[in-house]
């Protein structure tokens, strides 16, 4: 679209603009204004009166003597004791993340090399763990998991993220593999690896960008999920996001809502960080699967 | 691949199969025991829980009795004495459609469909819409648009909403302005139907818009410059050129996100969580969590029954879009 027109088609493009610009502010600023509320102090965060009061901190300089504090992170994470759901999320997202990396390169590696006509049923077990709501889900693994005496503790937790996420795990590496050439490994089988050798030693050092996209959407699915971690874990086994919501139960009774705020910009903050180093590769995930079909 | 196999067959068919078999059964109900005490002035009869009894036949059969479909059939599930009683007792549809409306698993249908078909067609024209205007803006600016884009998107469901929904609250930054405007203190979510539906439809719309965005923006790459120009030159407007060539190039893609949004939005329950809308608007998955929370006696019937219900609603929803799948894919095998 090099053309660029005068007149009427002016206005157009000045539409698009400002409804770009438009949707900018609205991504951006609930996040923006969160994180800045974070250090102020509840009556600010919420100021029905004046909405400036939140960006002076009128009542923060009243209460604490300095316009920012840094009581909501206080209360959340030495009072409330969110260091432990951080430290019980950092396990479950790792492990899910390392086994389905394991189980997705070796088996997403012997789809593609296989030639048999699998890729249909992947896609549809993709598709029918994408579709089905995972709550769904859930509620066949309560009953039997509570019978066995394995409910409410990490790793169970982790075997059902794994296992949910497999199918799309999968479904992205194995056509990440199709598009490496046959001829490489081939080539090394001919001088005599074994497919394991040749596996090892031409196709892992080309494949991690792949394996690094697969990578980054099964921490997301780990990271983000709320129906399995509430359902599964036990109290004191919860990770950050249940334990989010547990806070609205409890600290908003006893006017601590700032300790839930500050436990929700903690809980976006890495994610922050993972879309600003890698947004690349997250776009083209997202776009993969499209544009391939 | 064996373990994967056989791992997705275990955790795939198998909690399908067990969420069914739930959903035959019903949880037992206590153990009532009679116990007469005779006094000076007669005898007194006394009920009282045998709750030595109840846990035992509970831990005997965990599953609860056999109780065919007729959970499927009860008030609160697809209740068909209820809508029976309705139509005959009701003069007319309006208040029919009221009665149904308020049973718990319509009620819940009705909202997850109206925020579906609300919400799905939005983010498209959002989503293209935008896409066409970050891709005429400057090389510089792209990036990081994309990357604030991408936040909405890639933030937890459950965190995402709060944010937005300590805005919108009564006493947050946009909730209090809307009272200010309208000059109605009353305004509040918590208080108003309409204003709750709208404003989990918002953050739908706000959760979902960068995919959609984003995938037609990768789209926008691909589109043949020959043909753009050549309509161009055959005198084509802009926005001519947009409807002939760009669109029709894009559909594919369309079908796509549509297949996604449509499986994202159906399962729409984090928002109910924490907007705590659940007084006026409930989707099916939130009703599936609110039995499995019951303490400590979670209706695994009643959420197998609305689990089934769900996994079927999915299976209708996606069937046109699966059967053009299986088309397209038949095609380029051939």
């Amino acid at each position: 679209m090099q053309h660029k027109g005068k007149g009427g088609k002016s206005i157009l493009r000045v539409l698009a603009m400002s409804l770009v610009a438009l949707w900018l502010v609205i991504a951006a600023f609930p996040f923006l204004w969160t994180i800045w509320g974070s250090f102020k102090v509840e009556a600010d965060f919420f100021s029905k009166a004046d909405w400036a009061n939140a960006i002076y901190g009128i009542y923060t300089i009243r209460e604490t003597g300095g316009p920012f504090t840094g009581n909501g992170y206080f209360g959340a994470w030495i009072q409330e004791e969110f260091w432990r759901n951080s430290l019980n999320t950092l396990i479950v997202v790792s492990f899910t993340v390392v086994i389905s990396l394991t189980f997705g390169t070796l088996g997403g590696y012997a789809l593609a090399r296989s030639g048999f006509r699998y890729a249909f049923w992947i896609l549809m077990a993709a598709l029918v763990f994408r579709a089905m709501p995972h709550i769904t889900l859930v509620s066949g693994y309560m009953l039997p998991f509570f019978e066995w005496n394995i409910w409410g503790i990490l790793p169970t937790t982790i075997i059902v993220l794994v296992a949910i996420n497999q199918p799309f795990t999968l479904w992205m590496l194995h056509s990440f593999f199709l598009n490496i050439p046959k001829d490489l490994d081939e080539s090394a089988m001919v001088d005599g690896c074994t497919r394991f050798e040749a596996f090892r030693h031409v196709i892992v050092p080309v494949m991690w960008p792949g394996v690094i996209t697969t990578g980054l959407f099964s921490f997301l699915l780990a990271y983000n999920d709320f129906a399995i971690t509430t359902m599964l874990l036990s109290e004191e086994n919860e990770t950050i996001i249940p334990a989010i919501a547990g806070f609205l139960g409890t600290t908003q009774v006893e006017g601590n809502v700032m300790f839930a705020v500050a436990a929700v910009v903690s809980a976006t903050a890495p994610l922050f960080v993972l879309v600003l180093f890698f947004q690349r590769q997250i776009v083209s995930g997202l776009t993969a699967g499209a544009v391939k079909g | 691949m064996t373990p994967t196999l056989s791992a997705m067959v275990l955790f795939i068919a198998l909690p399908i199969i067990s969420v069914f078999i739930q959903s035959l059964h019903i949880q037992h109900q206590q153990v009532i025991v009679v116990s007469e005490s005779c006094g000076p002035f007669g005898c007194t009869k006394t009920t009282s829980v045998d709750t030595e009894a109840t846990e035992k036949l509970r831990s005997e059969q965990p599953l609860g009795q056999f109780n065919g479909f007729n959970t499927y059939t009860n008030r609160s599930h697809l209740a068909f004495a209820e809508i029976v009683e309705a139509w005959n007792s009701m003069p007319d549809t309006r208040t029919f459609l009221d009665r149904v409306f308020n049973l718990p698993f319509y009620k819940a249908l009705a909202f997850t469909l109206t925020y579906t078909l609300v919400v799905t067609p939005l983010v498209i024209l959002l989503g293209l819409a935008i896409a066409v205007g970050v891709n005429a803006l400057p090389k510089i600016i792209r990036g990081p648009s994309i990357f604030v884009s991408l936040l909405p998107f890639l933030v937890t469901p459950l965190v995402g909403s709060l944010i937005l929904f300590w805005m919108v609250d009564g006493d947050g930054i946009i909730g209090a302005t809307l009272q200010l405007i309208f000059d109605d203190p009353s305004l509040s979510l918590k208080a108003s139907t309409p204003l709750m539906w709208i404003m989990l439809m918002v953050y739908g719309v706000w959760h979902t818009l960068p995919f959609s965005f984003i995938t037609f923006y990768a789209g926008l790459q691909t589109v043949p410059q020959n043909t753009l120009e050549a309509a161009m030159i055959d005198g084509a407007s802009k926005w001519q050129a947009m409807t002939y060539v760009v669109v029709p190039h894009l559909m594919p893609l369309v079908y796509f996100v549509t297949l996604m949004l449509l499986m994202d939005n159906f399962r729409v329950f984090e928002p109910i969580v924490s907007f705590s809308a659940q007084a006026h608007a409930q989707s099916l998955s939130w009703i599936i969590f609110n039995d499995l929370r019951e303490a400590g006696n979670p209706l695994f019937g009643s959420a197998g029954a609305t689990s089934m219900m769900t996994i079927i609603g999915v299976v209708i929803l996606l069937t046109p879009v699966l059967i053009r799948t299986w088309r397209e894919f038949n095609r380029r095998v051939k």
